[in-house]
């Protein structure tokens, strides 16, 4: 069925939207993990949790919206029951607004969606290996479908796929030991393994709801996104100086939440025990509700105490002074006082506190070196009081994963470049490099209307003079990059602002090229000394 | 069995060759610890093949003993202590003990031996890995720690040592990779023998943050080492077994080392519950090999069958052998007359074969020969029913097993009424009883229908009460039952003492 579809380029939209149908109907028929109907959302959050949490929270939003209008009870989880009366209530207005977007989308993956960087990153070399061939994608189709282990020998027939199909989110998956189009033509499973895939790691906003008080659900502001930051700057020093990798890609999901990719040739080689081992090497902060969150061995690891090192500032400023977490007297309790190893004390501590209600929580963090100086027993209790203390940041710093993305290498990833479908945020890289990842907002990214916006105005206006700007800034760019490429065309997406994330990408992917290549070079010359001319032949 | 080519070193002129016999390498034993990566191939005698593999599988049943005994790593040790000095000792290269290169060789020797015992079935092989990593850990510790790093050293695993300059450097994180508590690590993190690699070769260690990682190695402290040197053993052990396993068909050798192989994987089952119901002999009987025709009236049919057949056929298969002289040693027969019994019954065969074949099967079960445990333990326990009921069904040929559940009603009918069981009211009992799967119940019908006058009696004198008529187990007990009632007259006082022995060990 979509072995039909897929390579016969369609041509018109109506064919198009018929093979669609067709294929979707096989699909459907045919194995249930290759199109999963997401209307009803309890059958498709089985099957994957990650992508399904996060339609469940569009939906919960929606819902809400749609409740307050209503007046109904809104606490329900939107599954079933209550959820069937909203969603057809609001289907004629997705309707309308579907035709839009769609419309939109198909601008953005005609013009600005960086297929041929997104092919070299997946693909580590400029002709197509394997490493793309057997890649796994899976298309989220406008209708709610699925369509999982979809693969293109080419970055051109992927392009052309995509747009001939629509998705309103792409995912990728793990590189397979044959082509997963191919996957039903094995008798014994073992011919059709996953093979390799980046490492991936997600952070997830909502995680930190407990010491969020900002925002919660799946809003986010510049506050609490300062979690984020602090969680990739311990993550990417652990990843590069603990681990030795070094191509590691910073993704916003578009909404709450960034994704790592490990791209180094030895992490996306990893089996699942490696990857099990690295997530809880990561893991300190336990997701238990209630009660202690941090247990962790004393003496300190090399890791927590660097990383402990790295987060003190940004426990001070960023939570105890912006989202200050210890507002409320229970909030105080569970996350401070419970921590406290001293009965005494931390009875001393909830005294001073009831008395001066209100008191900011960086005081309170005061409060208990101050009363501890002062009490006869705090000298004993120092170690203890000390450790209780690193735990409590470590609770309110340390990145909290979602573990199941990192421990499996067939698990799919939103990709990079993708167009959320819930804020239409676009999801770029973000620079991890100090400043450049301080600076990042993660809503101040483009979005797709802003995007077609842009790129409207940039036809509109004096073209000679932007053309001009863009010249020089690539030609900036190009002697930056070191690839020489396109001086003279100017490519839409140069034109707005999504400029600054494809070339920190382009960067990224040359630079991994070079990694590869460089590997296989060195290979080769201890193997044989002629092919080396051959790989030489190869680049570009 | 995978003999590495490159071992084999051709002294000769080639065109000869075909006629010399092979020649290797004699071989070295530089350390006291050893991978046993290269099988033996020297000569050596056909009881030393015995007495070293014996030798070594008693350390082995001893440590799993301990381990089934839940004892901690110190007490296993101390109490293996005295059993390696005597059978397998081992000494330090630097003790200058003068008989060094002979005990590493009986010590490379008997592993090797044990492989072929033990590599037939998945069950054994795991188990022997297992206990054979006991030893290995047991020894690996005791080593002396320069000699255990030079060893280490050979095995190719991919480490590589931390220089004393780095770590140095590294002190401070690597002091938070030992040991508990706040105390001054930095003396032991020099004194500590640190490894370099892979991240990836320690999965476990990197999981529980238990090492230190930079730039993709883990740093692996000494005492860690020691899981990786353990787990690489038992992994190329088992897949060694495996090839073993492979290979065994192909030893084409069956009569000189074949029984001996299959002997001590024999005497690597595990050691029966027991037989509760005390084997010592009963007061006044006859207990010998001329007697037990005599006794046999006494014997339970599954026993009766075993006896008919033997003096039949002048031969029993061996899981027949094997319940009949547990039975007969239950019944205290001792050794000697238990070999004469077999003797004189295997009466088609000359001494030669009843010795190279048979005669280590009896004294094997009576604890006579084999690893320590089986030996302290006097052999194995007679089989209970439990065990011959559902333990190594008889197949064509067999005389074991229990006529009730393993018969035919024609044939258990025949047997029955051969044993003067001829009222029909209890063969259709035993119909229904076996046809029920009640194979207890139809055995003690038959008991009580044979001893029905003299249980009268005994009931009615009141010399035995009704917990010790109750339902028989064991054929043990079928026998001791029987003999008791029918010799009521010959000496009551013996048999109440007799008694009162067996109601306290209850």
């Amino acid at each position: 069925m979509e072995e039909d579809a897929a390579p016969a380029a369609a041509s018109s939209p109506a064919a198009a939207e018929e093979d669609i149908a067709m294929a979707e109907a096989g699909e459907i028929q045919g194995v249930v993990e290759d199109a999963k109907p997401v209307q009803p959302p309890s059958a498709q959050t089985a099957e994957d949790e990650d992508m399904g949490v996060e339609i469940k929270q569009e939906r919960r939003t929606e819902l809400k919206l749609e409740d307050l209008f209503a007046g109904m009870d809104s606490d329900d989880d939107g599954d079933f029951p209550s959820s069937s009366n909203p969603i057809n209530g609001q289907e004629p207005v997705e309707a309308d607004t579907q035709d839009a977007s769609v419309e939109l989308l198909r601008i953005y993956y005609q013009r600005f969606f960086p297929w041929r960087y997104m092919f070299q990153w997946l693909n580590h070399s400029p002709v197509p290996t394997n490493d793309f061939k057997h890649r796994e994608f899976s298309l989220w189709l406008h209708n709610d479908a699925v369509m999982r282990y979809q693969s293109y020998t080419t970055s051109d027939l992927f392009r052309k796929d995509v747009l001939r199909l629509m998705p309103r989110r792409i995912e990728i998956g793990p590189v397979y030991t044959a082509d997963p189009r191919d996957r039903k033509t094995f008798r014994n499973s073992t011919a059709f393994q996953p093979m390799a895939k980046e490492l991936c790691f997600d952070i997830d906003l909502t995680d930190y709801d407990d010491i969020r008080t900002c925002c919660d659900k799946a809003n986010i502001c510049s506050k609490c996104w300062k979690f984020t930051t602090m969680a990739i700057k311990v993550l990417d020093t652990a990843l590069r100086e603990d681990f030795g990798y070094n191509h590691i890609l910073w993704v916003y999901s578009g909404r709450r939440g960034v994704h790592a990719w490990v791209c180094d040739k030895k992490a996306r080689a990893l089996n699942d025990h490696h990857r099990k081992a690295i997530a809880a090497y990561f893991e300190v902060v336990s997701g238990k509700q209630g009660g202690k969150k941090v247990n962790i061995r004393r003496p300190l690891h090399p890791h927590l105490s660097r990383s402990i090192d790295i987060l003190k500032d940004h426990f001070q400023q960023d939570v105890l002074e912006t989202q200050d977490p210890w507002q409320t007297p229970d909030k105080a309790d569970t996350l401070l006082l419970q921590h406290i190893p001293d009965l005494q004390l931390r009875e001393a501590l909830r005294k001073k506190w009831e008395s001066s209600p209100g008191r900011a929580s960086s005081a309170k963090w005061a409060d208990i070196d101050a009363l501890a100086h002062t009490d006869a027993s705090g000298a004993l209790e120092s170690r203890d009081l000390l450790d209780a203390k690193q735990d409590v940041l470590l609770e309110h710093t340390y990145p909290r994963l979602d573990t199941a993305v990192s421990q499996k290498l067939n698990h799919l990833l939103k990709s990079p470049f993708v167009i959320h479908p819930g804020t239409g945020r676009v999801c770029v890289p973000i620079d991890h490099r100090g400043a450049a990842l301080d600076a990042f907002d993660p809503l101040a990214v483009p979005t797709l209307q802003g995007l077609v916006r842009e790129i409207d105005a940039w036809t509109d206006a004096d073209g000679a003079a932007a053309a001009l700007a863009a010249v020089e800034v690539s030609e900036g760019t190009a002697a930056a990059g070191g690839s020489s490429q396109d001086v003279k065309h100017v490519q839409d997406w140069e034109k707005t602002s999504l400029k600054p994330y494809i070339e920190y990408f382009r960067s990224f992917v040359t630079a991994l090229m070079k990694d590869e290549r460089e590997a296989v070079v060195k290979r080769e010359r201890e193997e044989d000394g002629e092919v080396e001319v051959k790989v030489e032949s190869l680049d570009f | 069995m995978n003999r590495i080519d490159a071992k084999r070193r051709n002294v000769l002129d080639h065109r000869k060759k075909q006629f010399a016999d092979p020649s290797y390498k004699d071989t070295q034993y530089p350390h006291r610890l050893n991978f046993y990566a290269t099988p033996p191939t020297a000569d050596i005698t056909l009881e030393q093949f015995e007495q070293w593999a014996i030798d070594r599988l008693r350390i082995l049943a001893e440590l799993e003993a301990c381990s089934f005994r839940n004892r901690t790593p110190a007490e296993t040790a101390l109490h293996m202590k005295p059993l390696l000095d005597k059978y397998l000792p081992l000494d330090a290269s630097s003790s200058g003990h003068s008989q060094l290169h002979l005990q590493r060789q009986k010590d490379h020797y008997s592993h090797f031996i044990l492989r072929l015992a033990f590599a037939s079935t998945e069950d054994l092989r795991r188990r022997f890995a297992r206990v054979e990593t006991m030893l290995f850990r047991l020894r690996f510790q005791a080593d002396d720690s320069r000699e255990r790093a030079a060893f280490v050293r050979t095995l190719n695993l991919d480490w590589e040592p931390v220089s004393e300059a780095e770590k140095r450097e590294l002190a401070p994180q690597l002091a938070t990779t030992i040991g508990f508590g706040y105390g001054k690590r930095a003396q032991q993190v020099l004194d500590e023998e640190w490894c370099k690699v892979d991240w990836m070769r320690v999965p476990d260690l990197i999981e529980s943050r238990k090492v230190y990682v930079r730039a993709g190695k883990a740093y692996v402290p000494g005492r860690e080492q020691q899981s990786m040197v353990l787990n690489a053993y038992t992994k190329r052990l088992e897949q060694a077994l495996e090839l073993t396993a492979r290979a065994l068909p192909r030893l084409d050798e069956d009569d000189r080392l074949t029984p001996i192989l299959n002997h001590l994987s024999k005497n690597f089952i595990a050691p029966d519950s027991g037989y509760t119901g005390s084997g010592a002999a009963i007061e006044g009987a006859e207990m010998t090999a001329r007697n037990i025709d005599n006794l046999s009236q006494h014997f339970p049919m599954c026993m009766t069958h075993l006896h008919r057949s033997l003096r039949r056929d002048a031969h029993l298969k061996h899981f027949g052998r094997l319940q009949y002289s547990l039975f007969l040693k239950g019944i205290g027969l001792n050794l000697e007359e238990c070999l004469v019994f077999w003797r004189s019954a295997f009466n088609k065969i000359t001494d030669d074969t009843f010795n190279k074949e048979y005669r280590y099967n009896v004294r094997h079960v009576y604890g006579d020969v084999g690893g320590d445990s089986n030996r302290r333990s006097g052999g194995y326990s007679p089989y209970s029913c439990q065990k011959i009921l559902t333990e190594h069904a008889p197949g064509p040929g067999d005389a074991h097993g229990c006529p009730y559940r393993h018969f035919s009603l024609e044939n258990l009918t025949t047997l029955l009424r051969a044993s003067g069981v001829a009222d029909r009211a209890v063969l259709q009992g035993v119909k229904e009883d076996t046809e029920s799967q009640k194979f207890h119940m139809a055995c003690n019908r038959v008991f009580e229908h044979l001893h029905k006058t003299e249980m009268k009696r005994a009931r009615d004198d009141g010399v035995m009460t009704a917990a010790q008529l109750e339902t028989i187990v064991h054929p043990n007990e079928y026998f001791k039952r029987s003999y008791l009632l029918k010799n009521m007259d010959g000496g009551k006082p013996q048999q109440k003492q007799q008694q009162g022995d067996v109601k306290m060990e209850r």
